[in-house]
């Protein structure tokens, strides 16, 4: 158990041994896990943005819905106001169409009035013309006493 | 065979030469195939890697990676393409090379018996048990140091760090001494401590096979055998513990003593 030649051969064989676990073993795969670590690492930051990006798209939508929130309220006060402005112009119109229909209802009935205040005139003076025949029992000629009769028509 | 023998054949090396060129052949081959394993088990495993979830044999390996380069990070400053590896392959073949250690120890001697027929035939397992190993992976570390205090520090750097450290310009003979003990211990401590354990390790697991082995005679065996399986399977245990531990320690000094060269200075 002496120190002999043996530990140049051992020395020899010693960095033979470290040459070729760093080609065959150490080399291959410390690569290998490198490459592990920098998938494993790339997918992280992977699903570091994807939660980013629905963190962002979230935002988004809400932004929309709000927006269409508010469009929807306005749609629907100017709807409510048009509706209103189509009631309110029906109204107008229907109480201008009333007075047109009363007023010419009156006219109408005016008319009729004056109509037969006219017939019962004629009426009044035939009789009257008749009433004084009767009385006088004579004749009385409707063309001499044309222009008295008119007269007596008149202040009926 | 008595004792003294038992532990004597059991720790002399299968050795080729004579002199200073003498090769421990056991040793030798043991580590070589210790090595081949690692080199042929991670080309095997480099053909059918993944990028997704690793599992089975690919995420134990993954694991250790994860563990060693863990302390790669925490103790050397800065970074270095070769001491991750470096400290990859001290783990995994230290630990390979003690774990023989776990194997029965009569096993693989006998067996080589068996095989070249010489009934005498030497053959010591345990790769860390032979002072060469440890001391050549030390030497190669320190040899590791110095360059990179070299190339951290600059030769000035570096001899200034003999000449004023740790007391100051007014210790300088002092200074040179005390950082030339510090720098040498360091590979000697490394070496000497991994080829303590094991060697001693390995002694127990010898002591504990002779009790059932050679103090048992006849029916005295029924008693000795029982204890020696109970003694050898907590030893086991424990030396499992052993190996690993210092397989790691390996590992950390090696990355501490390099993270320390390569600071430019103190």
């Amino acid at each position: 158990m002496s120190i002999n030649a043996t530990l140049l051969i051992q020395i020899i064989a010693f960095l033979m041994l470290v040459w070729l676990v760093n080609k065959v073993l150490w080399g291959p795969i410390s690569k290998l896990m490198e490459d592990r670590q920098k998938r494993i690492s790339d997918g992280l930051s992977a699903a570091e943005k994807g939660k980013h990006e629905l963190e962002l798209a979230e935002q988004k939508a809400k932004e929309v819905l709000k927006e269409a929130k508010s469009q929807a309220q306005l749609i629907l006060g100017q709807a409510e106001k048009r509706g209103s402005e189509i009631v309110e112009d029906a109204k107008v119109k229907a109480t201008e169409e009333a007075d047109r229909i009363k007023l010419s209802a009156q006219a109408e009935l005016e008319q009729e009035v004056s109509r037969a205040k006219e017939d019962l005139r004629q009426e009044v003076s035939a009789l009257v013309v008749i009433g004084a025949e009767k009385i006088l029992n004579k004749e009385v000629d409707a063309a001499v006493h044309d222009e008295m009769l008119q007269t007596l028509v008149k202040s009926i | 065979m008595g004792t003294v023998e038992y532990i004597q054949h059991h720790l002399a090396n299968n050795t080729v030469g004579e002199g200073f060129w003498t090769f421990n052949m056991d040793t030798i081959v043991i580590s070589a195939l210790l090595g081949a394993l690692i080199v042929f088990v991670s080309a095997r495993l480099g053909r059918q890697l993944t990028t997704g979830t690793p599992r089975g044999f690919q995420n134990f390996v993954e694991s250790i990676l994860d563990f060693v380069s863990t302390n790669v990070r925490d103790a050397f400053p800065g970074h270095n393409p070769l001491i991750a590896p470096l400290a990859l392959t001290i783990f995994v073949w230290v630990w390979l090379m003690n774990a023989m250690d776990l194997i029965p120890v009569d096993l693989l001697p006998y067996l080589y018996q068996v095989i070249t027929g010489d009934s005498h035939a030497h053959l010591k397992v345990v790769p860390t048990t032979d002072l060469n190993t440890p001391l050549a992976m030390a030497l190669a570390v320190f040899a590791l140091i110095l360059s990179f205090n070299i190339k951290h520090k600059g030769i000035w750097g570096y001899t200034k760090m003999f000449l004023f450290h740790p007391f100051g310009k007014f210790f300088i003979p002092f200074n040179i001494v005390m950082t030339f003990i510090e720098e040498v211990s360091k590979p000697l401590s490394l070496g000497l401590r991994l080829f303590g354990n094991m060697f001693a390790g390995e002694l127990v697991f010898l002591l504990i096979a002779l009790i059932g082995g050679t103090l048992a005679v006849g029916a005295a065996a029924l008693f000795w055998a029982p204890l020696q399986a109970v003694l050898d399977l907590g030893w086991l245990i424990f030396h499992l513990l052993v190996i690993t531990l210092q397989a790691f320690i390996f590992m950390v000094l090696t990355i501490v003593y390099l993270g320390m060269a390569s600071e430019s200075d103190h």
